[in-house]
């Protein structure tokens, strides 16, 4: 225990001395944050005024006296930069917004209603045609974010030899958050609650975002004000809140995921959910295959094809060319993962000798043989399975002991509607692929495959059987998205070989799986989700971005890997393995009460 | 004698044209440490992956106690022979206990479907393996590490940490390829009393080594290997004065002044590292 004290802090700004601390544009202290704390205020108030004279521009932003669409957004930030302006002067009861007393949060805080609100404004002159179309309101929102800029890089921080450097101290995360106050095991539930609840209202809101110019607003407000949590290290203090109540959370997690269908009134937002929910299902099981087992596999949308085109054959299509049978669907969701389940072996047995890039060309080819057979099993060229390029279409809807999915129920008041069924039923597939992964990952099995990603040889001289161990996780990968592809032939209505291709402008492809794992961040649960979650509504929101779509992604992705490769959720490992910060894995002896010591001493 | 643990005969491995090992006949037997040296290029890494079935030997088998390993390296062990690498090849990315943890691997059992259903049995498994694990890092003195990433180690300790991985598959014979390459006198003669500890285990050890003092001070036989060929083997003293082991490889004589010159320094150097008060070990 004693080495592990090795400070990591080089050169401990504790407490900011005026000598040598200045801020970036010259300004008295004093002033400064008087005016972020002013500026915040006035960017809220000003999303009470018109911006605009027309309601041309979508959410309707004419109205004096009521934020509308994008104005929320505005009034959100600037509420946002004003409680961290009062945390900065230590208002009792806000203190814990800012743990370290950093000036990050709110100069990122401030930036991203910046962010917004100029976006905004550009929109509408952009969409209208000219800055005519802003009224007074507009240009009052413009000046009005830009004071908590101004206030925030006034602000007094170390100054570095550049610019650049010194622009750094202003978004860098506190180097030393001091440990939260003890909290008993309610007053923590009800936190995680609250978040849970904070996390469920933000994310429904994006989903119900109705038009791109929202969702772009949306999108950069979340992106700082999560950035700003960061910094402030309150992410940190979660994670930890989240260890210390791992089945609370997930628990609470199911909650939100099972709450989200009775928030919508309108189902297509619950269509754009249960579609999320599949793809950051099949994502998660190439977690297990790319994440955990290092199995680099880009046909893995073959396997959810698999499963989709084995549910629609015994669905009782009058299409499907095994005509008259119509299995339940509990059997039909065993034979789709067993179907999957047989195709990986057949096609991971000869594949799984080969490593690297050897193995990714393979899959890759593996993956377009099955679109390419499907396209061509219509009688014609090959045996009638699968109707060639029309597919199978008509799939009914599911009917569990006379609940039809395929029509509105009212429950409780709440009107679920289609599919809002399927959107539940896919949460449970996704709690039992969740539990199958968590398990999985922390075992003996779990172990070895993290062991063969890590040094193959090593590992095979440690006893583990590669090969077997490989294809373990390759079915297993497999079988699990075979059982969300038997879903989304019922939620679809139809299969067809089209979109279970290597890379295409929508979700799923092979892709956009892979690239939602690793966008989310290999190796985590929630990673991969979020990934597929961003990935899903990108397209889907951001329609005008049409066939430079993906264009756009490629830009994205290499933003990211160059400036968080390890993902948007962090695995601890993947965290070090790219950031060399010494010490930081020691497990955290001082700051936070460590529980690993505790089993040590059973041990 | 005893029974011999390993029994390698007339291992040949070729890579095309080219002949590493050339026919070596080699026996370890319980509870011996056997030292293998040579100069570099010599085949020695190359035997001892033929030994551990990351080759496949061209020609001759490997046997232990009695039975012919087949090439494959989990089964090799699985049978009940455990190594380490000459570059170290730690999990970099896991955490001290879950290396050696993978290192139980061949000695558990729990499969997928134990893994998902966490009945009684898994946890009963995983809780003894963590048990022995911990263990073996009290062995090494690393328990107090157990969280830290592999990686962040110091060069010495992740050494040591490969020894206790190996360990944890329960070898009856371990294979140690440099285990003090680039470590400093301190660390290289704490090395050496756990090579003792772990051969009074029962664990018999083979290792390939550069440091001559380190080898004939350990081993109870040494083998040398040249050009793919073993030259000599017996005890260090015929070792050491065999002339064509000293022609290929030890060049000077070993007992001549500069050799005992180094050596004294050496032990002076070590004696004032130890610090003033332990006056008692420095007198050879």
């Amino acid at each position: 225990m004693t080495e592990t004290k090795t400070p990591a802090t080089p050169e401990t700004p504790k407490t900011p001395t005026a000598t040598t601390e200045r801020g970036l544009i010259p300004l008295p202290a004093n002033a400064a944050r008087a005016l972020t704390l002013i500026g915040g205020a006035a960017t809220a108030a000003s999303a009470f005024l018109a911006w605009t004279w027309t309601a041309e521009f979508p959410g309707d932003l004419t109205v004096y006296g009521y934020p509308g669409g994008l104005q929320w957004l505005t009034f959100t930030g600037g509420i946002l930069i004003v409680l961290f302006a009062l945390a900065g002067y230590g208002v009792r009861g806000l203190r814990w917004l800012t743990p370290a007393g950093n000036n990050a949060p709110l100069a990122l805080t401030a930036l991203g209603a910046l962010g917004t609100t100029w976006f905004t404004v550009i929109a509408i002159a952009a969409k209208l045609g000219g800055l005519v179309n802003l009224e007074p309101g507009g240009y009052i929102a413009a000046i009005a974010s830009l004071l908590p800029v101004i206030g925030a890089f006034a602000l007094p921080e170390p100054t570095g030899d550049t610019t650049k450097e010194t622009l750094r101290h202003y978004t860098a995360k506190a180097e030393k958050i001091p440990a939260a106050t003890p909290t008993t095991p309610w007053q923590q539930r009800l936190i995680i609650t609250a978040v849970t609840i904070v996390g469920l209202i933000t994310f429904t809101y994006g989903i119900d975002t109705a038009y791109g110019e929202l969702f772009i607003g949306y999108l950069i407000l979340v992106v700082f004000a999560v950035w700003a949590l960061h910094t402030a290290g309150l992410l940190d203090r979660f994670s930890h809140l989240v260890t210390g109540n791992r089945s609370f959370t997930l628990a609470m997690g199911f909650l939100a995921a099972i709450a989200f269908p009775f928030t919508q009134t309108d189902d297509h937002y619950a269509n754009i959910g249960v579609n999320i929910l599949i793809f950051g299902t099949v994502a998660l099981g190439l977690n297990i295959v790319v994440g955990l087992a290092g199995l680099l596999d880009l046909g893995y949308v073959a396997f959810l094809g698999v499963g989709a085109y084995t549910a629609a054959l015994v669905s009782g299509s009058e299409f499907s060319t095994i005509s008259g049978v119509q299995f339940p669907f509990w059997a039909s969701a065993l034979t789709g993962a067993a179907a999957s389940l047989i195709f990986g072996v057949l096609i991971g047995a000869p594949t799984l000798r080969l490593r690297g890039d050897y193995l990714a060309i393979v899959t890759l080819g593996f993956g377009e043989i099955f679109r390419i057979a499907v396209n061509n099993m219509d009688g014609d060229s090959g045996p009638d399975i699968t109707n060639g390029p029309n597919g199978i279409p008509s799939i009914p809807d599911l009917d569990f002991f006379g609940f039809n999915f395929g029509e509105s129920h009212d429950i409780a008041g709440f009107t679920i509607g289609r599919f809002a069924n399927y959107y539940l039923l896919m949460v449970l597939v996704m709690a039992i692929v969740v539990l199958v992964y968590t398990r999985a990952a922390d075992s003996r099995i779990g172990r070895s495959w993290i062991a063969i990603r890590e040094d193959e040889t090593a590992a095979t001289a440690m006893g583990i059987n590669g090969f077997n161990v490989k294809l373990i996780a390759f079915a297993l990968g497999a079988s699990l998205a075979g059982l969300a592809g038997t879903v989304s032939a019922h939620v679809t209505y139809s299969v067809v070989p089209n979109p279970y291709q290597f890379a295409g402008s929508t979700p799923p492809n092979s892709a956009f799986l892979l690239a939602a794992v690793v966008l989310g961040g290999m190796g985590t649960v929630a990673g991969p989700l979020l990934g597929a979650a961003l990935l899903y509504l990108l397209p889907e929101k951001l329609v005008f971005l049409q066939d430079k779509s993906l264009l756009a992604f490629g830009i994205a992705l290499i933003l990211l890997m160059r400036f968080r490769p390890e993902g948007i959720i962090a695995n601890r490992r993947r965290q070090l393995e790219f950031h060399e910060t010494g010490q930081l894995d020691v497990p955290d002896t001082e700051t936070l009460a460590d529980e690993p010591a505790v089993t040590k001493a059973g041990a | 004698m005893t029974t011999p643990v390993l029994e390698a005969r007339a291992v040949t491995m070729r890579f095309g044209g080219l002949t590493a090992v050339r026919s070596v006949d080699f026996t370890v037997n319980t509870g011996e440490i056997v030292g293998l040296i040579g100069p570099n290029g010599a085949g020695k890494t190359t035997f001892f992956n033929c030994l551990t079935g990351l080759y496949v030997p061209t020609e001759g088998t490997v046997s232990y106690k009695g039975t012919v390993l087949p090439p494959k390296p989990h089964l090799v062990t699985k049978a009940g022979i455990a190594r380490t690498f000459q570059n170290i090849r730690l999990f970099a990315n896991m955490t001290v206990l879950e290396n050696v943890l993978v290192g139980r691997h061949t000695r558990t059992k729990e499969g997928l479907w134990s893994a998902l259903l966490r009945g009684p049995g898994f946890k009963k498994a995983e809780k003894a393996s963590e048990e022995r694990a911990m263990e073996l890092l009290e062995f090494i003195g690393l328990a107090h590490k157990r969280d830290h990433l592999a990686r962040n180690l110091p060069y010495g300790e992740q050494r040591k940490l490969e020894i206790a991985r190996a360990l944890a598959s329960e070898p009856g014979l371990l294979l140690l390829d440099e285990p003090t390459a680039g470590m400093n006198p301190q660390e290289t003669r704490a090395t050496e009393e756990l090579v003792f500890a772990i051969r009074d285990k029962g664990i018999a050890v083979l290792l390939i080594e550069h440091d001559m003092r380190f080898v004939f001070n350990l081993s109870d036989r040494v083998a040398c290997l040249v050009q793919g060929e073993k030259l000599v083997e017996g005890t260090s003293e015929v070792v050491q004065s065999d002339e064509r082991v000293i022609a290929a490889y030890l060049g000077t004589p070993f007992e001549g002044a500069p050799g005992e010159e180094e050596a004294a320094e050496v032990a002076a150097a070590e004696a004032h590292a130890e610090a003033a008060p332990s006056t008692k070990g420095d007198t050879q």
